[in-house]
């Protein structure tokens, strides 16, 4: 069912996720569902990319389908030139989800790096792996401890560190931080632009939240439901250096103006 | 082997539940207590209160059982008539010094300490003598101590009701046949706790039976409880390691089979539905003509009993990982066994040591139902039986005692497993 990659567009080394007419039908009971309605989109080495829109607009599924947890139904997508499948079995891609999904009985040193053991990383570079990334997301004192002793900001820290504990180039983030109060998130947020800069990683975020995604992106996917289509991208203007308080400038509203239009624009405040 | 009822023990157990009333009593009149208290314009503190109304039950419970010790082992013979009186007085003299003492220093708290210090947010500490008596040891489980206590009370109190309605019959009977004249009350007591025979033994009856059959029986001995448990206890082991690795084997095929799930889950749950008294007979029978005798069989008997709760619970367990622990693993690229070993196989671990929990029990029951219909000459299952034919309850009491303790034993030690495994996953456990 999935076709080959490439199709007719050339592949561009600096391009990581490109789709083309990339559609995904649930057959239910009640009838088809349109998770996915010919979507086309490019993604370039280490863009910020938000995707916003309403429930039922299909951005948590593009998201799976470049996971290869959902196969498409039709249209192509390629992950580093690759089928999502084939990226996947390179382990291309480091996934967070919107439940920080540790595992409780192991220690957070050893849920990040459960995936290592998975991908058969020697003891040695495990345990070096596991101090780097426990420093990248500012956890460091905190490697014994058990799930259940941390906080959920620094819960949802440790699956962040756990999904960059293997070095792929790309992050897939779903909601990551959607179950969490907004001090927190305000905190991960920044922690996270900051994460990008250093790491330089291709970043895709789901997200419910305008100023979230306005504040993180380089490029902000607007999607609507029924069925799920793109309605507009937005290249951000933003400067790359970041700090909270540009959420207040004339720029930023501006495009969180532009975005909220495309979300009206794709009837998502009707009902 | 009980000639006349220990009349200081019943006295002891007879001021022990009064005592107990009187903190039912108590109970009633707390509120009154509080609503004075409030009256005069004082916070009164219940805790104080309760402290003392916790400790007349826990007294109440240590005469009831201090009174029923007496009695056993004055039935052993073991206790001069002397020494029992000796117990009998110094018992009756500490708790009444104690009661009168804490009462008083209650008083005090209440009428004298609250009042000077105002109404304290913490209790003001509790009397004296309680301090020495009761400073931690009971405090920290008192939560569970005195349910506990209180309901074998309760027990108790209803077995020995029923062992002096249910054997006075005979007692009747037996007066009738010499043309003498009935039992009066006390001698109907001391009479229907003695029988040789009786319908329903007393407590104490048992307990010295179980005494003789374990301490002063060797244990290689054909009369040793011991013995007889140690026959059952292997079986059910036996069955249990068995059932539980055939039941973990099931779940493991269920889960990752989908034809096995159609097909074989059907099946376990039917095979649950055959009474095993009907299968028990057909299974030790058969083994028999292949020339298997013995432990096997009943071992077998315990496998079909207990692998049943093991794939349930596991089917249950190793399915429990949520979606997003599972499309993680996927997202690594995790093979079948890593998805197996790193995530199926530790969550089930809570469901497994449940299951097993269920499954050490009814292995002792299929082990002993499996002694039942050939008429084993060992077990406890033996013993039951030949109880039965002989008329012999004490025997038969006895040796239901011992099965029980055995499968709270193994219960227990299954329990310990499971806290000891959750405890070294790293995970917060309230099991006991």
């Amino acid at each position: 069912m999935l076709s080959p990659v490439h199709g007719k567009q050339k592949f561009y080394p600096m391009t990581v996720i490109s789709a083309n007419k990339l559609s995904l039908t649930f057959e239910t009971n009640d009838g088809p569902v349109h998770a996915l309605s010919e979507v086309d989109l490019d993604i370039k080495k280490g863009e910020f990319v938000s995707f916003i829109g309403p429930s039922g607009c299909g951005k948590t599924t593009f998201l799976r389908v470049i996971a290869d947890l959902e196969k498409p139904t039709g249209g192509t997508i390629s992950v580093n030139g690759m089928t999502p499948e084939e990226a996947r079995m390179k382990r291309a891609y480091g996934y967070v989800f919107q439940a920080a999904s540790l595992f409780p009985w192991r220690t957070i040193e050893k849920n990040i790096s459960l995936p290592l053991e998975i991908m058969g990383y020697s003891r040695s570079e495990q345990a070096e792996r596991v101090n780097r990334t426990l420093e990248l997301v500012e956890l460091s004192n905190f490697g014994k401890k058990y799930p259940w002793q941390l906080s959920g900001g620094m819960q949802q820290r440790a699956s962040i560190a756990r999904a960059l504990a293997f070095d792929a180039d790309l992050l897939l983030m779903d909601e990551p931080f959607g179950a969490l109060d907004e001090i927190v998130r305000d905190h991960l947020n920044e922690q996270l632009i900051k994460l990008w800069k250093r790491t330089n990683k291709t970043i895709c975020f789901v997200t419910h939240s305008i100023p979230e995604a306005v504040y993180l992106s380089t490029k902000i996917v607007v999607m609507s439901p029924r069925p799920g289509r793109v309605t507009d991208v937005i290249d951000s203007t933003l400067p790359n250096e970041r700090p909270l308080e540009i959420r207040e400038s004339a720029e930023f509203l501006k495009i969180a103006h532009r975005v909220r239009e495309g979300l009206r624009a794709g009837h998502s405040y009707e009902e | 082997m009980l000639n006349s009822l220990s009349a200081t023990g019943l006295l002891i157990d007879i001021l022990g539940a009064l005592l107990i009333a009187l903190v039912v009593l108590n109970t009633a009149s707390k509120s009154i207590l509080r609503n004075s208290a409030a009256h005069m314009g004082y916070n009164y503190d219940h805790s104080i209160s309760q402290i003392t109304q916790r400790n007349d039950t826990i007294l109440g419970i240590c005469l009831i059982i201090v009174g029923f010790s007496l009695q056993f082992l004055e039935a052993l013979g073991y206790v001069a008539n002397f020494f029992s009186k000796t117990i009998f007085i110094s018992t009756i003299v500490i708790s009444a010094s104690y009661f009168f003492l804490r009462h008083a220093l209650a008083a005090y708290q209440i009428n004298v300490l609250i009042p000077k210090h105002g109404s304290p947010k913490k209790p003001l500490g509790y009397p004296i003598v309680e301090q020495v008596f009761f400073s931690n040891g009971l405090r920290s489980n008192s939560g569970k101590t005195i349910p506990v206590l209180t309901v074998i009370a309760v027990i108790v109190a209803i077995w020995y009701a029923c062992v002096v309605w249910m054997n006075a019959p005979f007692e009747y009977d037996k007066a009738e046949r010499a043309k003498t004249d009935p039992p009066n009350f006390s001698q109907l007591i001391s009479n229907t706790m003695a029988q040789e025979r009786p319908v329903l033994p007393a407590a104490h009856q048992v307990f010295a039976e179980i005494w003789d059959t374990t301490v002063n029986k060797k244990i290689t001995s054909k009369r040793s409880l011991i013995y007889h448990s140690w026959i059952t206890l292997s079986a059910t082991l036996l069955g249990f390691i068995i059932g539980t690795v055939l039941g973990i084997l099931l779940a493991v095929g269920i889960v990752h089979n989908r034809a096995m799930d159609r097909s074989v889950m059907p099946w376990v749950i039917a095979s649950q539905t055959i009474p095993i008294l009907a299968v028990a007979p057909m299974i030790i029978v058969t083994l028999n003509a292949v020339g298997l005798t013995g432990l096997i069989p009943k071992a077998l008997i315990s496998t079909y009993l207990s692998f049943f709760p093991v794939v349930v619970g596991m089917v249950k367990g190793l399915r429990s990982p949520d979606n997003s622990q599972l499309d993680l693993l996927h997202t690594w690229y995790a093979s079948k066994p890593q998805i197996f070993w790193k995530l199926r196989w530790p969550s089930s671990m809570p469901f497994l040591f449940t299951s097993l929990k269920v499954a050490v029990a009814i292995s002792l029951v299929g082990a002993i139902v499996g002694e039942l219909p050939t008429g084993a000459v060992a077990g406890l299952g033996a013993r039951l039986l030949a109880g039965s034919y002989y008329g012999q309850t004490i025997q038969i009491w006895s040796a239901l005692f011992m099965a029980a303790a055995l499968a709270a034993v193994l219960v227990m030690i299954v329990g310990f497993a499971h806290s000891y495994v959750l405890k070294r996953m790293g995970q917060k456990v309230e099991i006991y």
